[in-house]
């Protein structure tokens, strides 16, 4: 198994900034439309993170126009261009999927108070 | 080269391609392997080589075996020995090392080995049947229900799905696409899955 897993740590990426649960980032995704290439952002809270070397994942959601929109991104793609910490939410669990009940005030997240920061 | 070589099954995991798609793939040891025995069309009618995979010393072997590999001048036994047709006598020596080399990425191959057993399986897990109500005075749980009809035919048909051994039977599973070859760790790793467990033995074998 350690070649293997060996094999999967090649194709993950140590780029990516440290971001946990409660966190709002900004997912900056390279999308190919015929031989264009342009950059898509799409921002929201992380609710959920999986860890599975290069198999890993996190999902992503906000609400857009009302309607709550989540989106799965393997966390090693090439296909991510960047990921943008905005704030360090302040949660206590890991799978935040109490949000999609909520709505409008009752969806805030309280933001980590870090000191000296 | 032959076209198959010996592997042993490693594992599986994902790899990106230049789409940023993420490819699920099987890892194998492939090879080395080395020609222990050539097969001729003149002396036993038809053409193989017969490789030899993970080297053993040769008294490890029973006496058979160790005469079989010392007529053919092998220095070193082996742990596994398969054969591979050839469609036409080949330019190959006996003791010549044979590796994944021979596959380039984008090839179709075969991969065939040892599916994983689960014993004497009934007819829900083996073929799929829907099973009966668990309660409300059910008494048909898991069985098969009936097997045929009565006075005519007085038999059960032939080939009628029932009870038995499932799976550690020899599997082929055809035209895996090669994702990536690494000859310098014989490492070959073809696209979606392959028959067996992890460390199983496998022989990989290239299409047409």
């Amino acid at each position: 198994m350690e070649r293997v897993d060996q094999l999967a740590r090649e194709q993950m990426r140590g780029d990516l900034p440290q971001f946990r649960p409660g966190d709002t980032v900004e997912v900056h995704v390279r999308i190919v439309e015929g031989d264009k290439e342009r950059i898509q952002v799409f921002k929201g809270v992380v609710i959920r993170k999986r860890g599975g070397l290069a198999g890993a994942s996190f999902t992503v959601r906000k609400v857009s126009y009302g309607v709550g929109v989540e989106r799965i991104f393997p966390t090693h793609s090439p296909n991510i261009d960047k990921v943008v910490v905005l704030t360090r939410g302040d949660v206590n669990r890991s799978r935040l999927y109490y949000l999609r009940e909520r709505r409008g005030k009752a969806a805030r997240i309280k933001e980590k108070r870090t000191p000296f920061a | 080269m032959p076209g198959g070589l010996i592997g042993k099954k490693l594992g599986m995991t994902r790899i990106f391609d230049s789409d940023g798609l993420a490819i699920p793939v099987t890892v194998i040891e492939a090879g080395p392997c080395f020609v222990v025995q050539k097969k001729t069309g003149a002396k036993e009618g038809y053409e193989a080589l017969q490789l030899g995979f993970e080297r053993r010393s040769l008294g490890k072997l029973n006496k058979p075996g160790k005469g079989h590999l010392e007529k053919h001048g092998a220095k070193s036994g082996f742990k596994h020995l398969r054969e591979v047709r050839l469609k036409a006598e080949g330019a190959f020596e006996e003791g010549q090392e044979i590796t994944v080399e021979q596959f380039a990425i984008g090839d179709m191959v075969d991969v065939i080995g040892t599916s994983k057993g689960k014993g004497f399986a009934g007819t829900v897990k083996r073929h799929n049947f829907h099973r009966g109500p668990m309660s409300h005075g059910s008494m048909n749980h898991r069985a098969p229900g009936s097997i045929g009809m009565s006075a005519y035919p007085s038999r059960v048909v032939k080939g009628k799905k029932l009870p038995g051994q499932m799976g550690n039977a020899r599997v082929t599973q055809k035209n895996l696409e090669v994702v990536d070859v690494r000859p310098g760790e014989n490492l070959l790793l073809v696209r979606g899955a392959i028959p067996g467990p992890r460390r199983g033995l496998v022989f990989i074998q290239k299409v047409g």
